[in-house]
């Protein structure tokens, strides 16, 4: 555990001495210089512990949880996201589950588990994200390959695919404006394509992910609701139908890549 | 042959018809998925006709007439300064253009906008932090200051759309995102001789 730290501290302190021209380049170097040594084994380990704490007014622990593959089943699973589930009769995505778990499993109150999904800057990390990194985690060097054999998956991703393209707003951004090229940047930020396999399955496959800039894990929710400021609309809300539909559209068009998640990012 | 040619057709009508049909639901799912912020309200999620029209995820067939006519309206709506001033300060032009903020729920609406040029442009050469989403400016000035090109530049910057309907660049000026002053600054960021976007590199 100690050598993770020292690791860390270590890029911190080198990190600062280069220029701040240096672009992704920098963290492909931290990748080659740190290997494994991603600080979101911390979260990882959270995340695995809160899944079996007992929790809620039933006191029960998230074992009983089907997240596709089976009530506990954990390996393998997320890579199968967003997929439909029979007992609530829509798609989801792994937050959106989770929420269902906790609330029908261990009769958390909905309006308390939705509150603060994602940390502010300077937080600690909240349970949604803990959870999401360690079940991320459990599908490292998957295939990447979403549920699309319901009906209602299909026209999550068609619905996905509308709302990409979708301009709105006082700058008339959509994701296309950024997101539909590929080898664009914005001012030294290097933006994926993910309307092509190859972008997608680069993106998607790596969140959740570490911020480096940030200290924190940040989850696929989080990333979406954040494009979505730069976009100038307003608030993206944890697992509802257009971030659902958007990580369709993404996860189907990296269908066949490969889960490398927790990922490591600016 | 035939029944697969007219199988195509059918599923090209077919996703034709989902997407402009579709406009109303994805409405309400938009409605149901954002909460305002600051800001960035809701009503923001509506469409005007030059976002309708430029929303077709890419290779659905467009409409040419009703794209001819929609561009016309974006010309006709451009408003040219009054005073027939076209060039402001190129000093204060260029922090429109290096500025990000503005109309992100995130901002601080009583300061002023910007025009974040560098997330999309090259423009002075010494400044390496360049997005390159559209095309580099560098050296723009070297096109002179005609009338013609004058009414070009700031034709482009009021609304990208009269020229070219469907830019990815932004409405700066019908969409009230600068005002005519910051615009005019940007103007001369571009066309003054002396602005750093018409210098050689140091
Ligand atoms: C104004 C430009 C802009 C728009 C519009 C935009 N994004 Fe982004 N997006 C970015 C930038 C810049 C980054 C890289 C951020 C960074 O490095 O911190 C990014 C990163 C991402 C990533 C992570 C990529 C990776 O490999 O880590 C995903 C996924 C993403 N955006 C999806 C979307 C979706 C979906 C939309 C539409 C809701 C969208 N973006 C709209 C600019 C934009
Ligand atoms: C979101 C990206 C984006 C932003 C922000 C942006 N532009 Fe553009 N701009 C483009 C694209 C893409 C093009 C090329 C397509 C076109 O002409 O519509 C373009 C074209 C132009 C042109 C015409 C170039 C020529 O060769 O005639 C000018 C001038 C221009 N932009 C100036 C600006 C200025 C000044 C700003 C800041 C106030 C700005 N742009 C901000 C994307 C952007």
């Amino acid at each position: 555990m100690k050598r993770h730290h020292f690791g860390f501290t270590l890029f911190a302190v080198w990190l600062c001495s280069v220029p701040l021209a240096a672009d992704d380049g920098v963290f492909d170097q931290y990748r080659d210089l740190m290997g494994d040594d991603n600080p979101a084994v911390f979260v990882i380990d959270e995340g695995e512990e809160l899944w079996f704490a007992p929790q809620g007014p039933e006191s029960a622990t998230l074992e009983a949880c089907d997240l596709g593959l089976g009530p506990g089943v954990t390996a393998g699973a997320y890579v199968r996201f967003p997929r439909y589930f029979a007992d609530a009769d829509v798609v989801m995505d792994l937050e959106s589950r989770l929420v269902y778990c906790m609330t029908t499993i261990q009769g958390r109150d909905l309006d308390v588990v939705n509150a603060k999904p994602y940390s502010l800057r300077g937080d600690f990390g909240t349970e949604m994200e803990a959870l999401v990194t360690w079940l991320a985690a459990e599908s490292e060097g998957a295939t990447i390959a979403p549920e699309q054999t319901h009906a209602a998956e299909r026209a999550m991703y068609t619905l996905g695919e509308e709302i990409f393209f979708y301009r709105a707003g006082p700058h008339d951004f959509s994701c296309a404006t950024c997101h539909e090229q590929s080898d664009m940047r914005i001012r030294l930020q290097a933006l994926p394509d993910l309307t092509s396999h190859s972008g997608a399955a680069e993106a998607w496959g790596s969140w959740p992910a570490y911020r480096i800039s940030q200290g924190l894990v940040r989850t696929m929710g989080w990333r979406l609701r954040d494009c979505f400021r730069q976009q100038r609309w307003p608030e993206l809300q944890m697992g509802s139908e257009v971030s659902i539909a958007l990580q369709t559209y993404m996860a189907v068009n990296a269908a066949g890549g490969t889960m490398t998640a927790p990922g490591l990012k600016r | 042959m035939k029944a697969l040619v007219t199988g195509i057709t059918i599923a090209l009508a077919a996703s034709v018809t989902a997407w402009t049909m579709a406009s109303d639901e994805i409405e309400a799912v938009l409605r149901n998925s954002f909460v305002a912020k600051n800001q960035a309200t809701m009503d923001r999620l509506e469409r005007d006709a030059v976002q309708s029209a430029c929303s077709a995820p890419r290779g659905m067939p467009l409409d040419n007439d009703m794209l001819t006519t929609l561009r016309a309206e974006r010309l006709n709506s451009v408003v040219l300064p009054p005073d027939g001033q076209y060039l402001g300060d190129w000093q204060r032009g260029a922090e429109v253009a290096g500025n990000g903020r503005g109309l992100q729920s995130s901002d601080d609406p009583t300061q002023p906008n910007g025009g974040n040029c560098y997330a999309c442009h090259q423009l002075a050469p010494d400044e390496v932090a360049y997005g390159t989403l559209g095309p580099s400016l560098t050296g723009y000035g070297a096109r002179g200051q005609s009338e013609a090109m004058l009414q070009y530049t700031w034709t482009k910057l009021w609304d990208t759309h009269a020229y070219n309907l469907c830019s990815h660049m932004p409405r700066f000026g019908a969409q009230g995102i600068l005002t005519e002053q910051q615009l005019k600054d940007v103007m001369a960021y571009l066309l003054d001789p002396a602005s750093p976007v018409n210098q050689a590199a140091e």
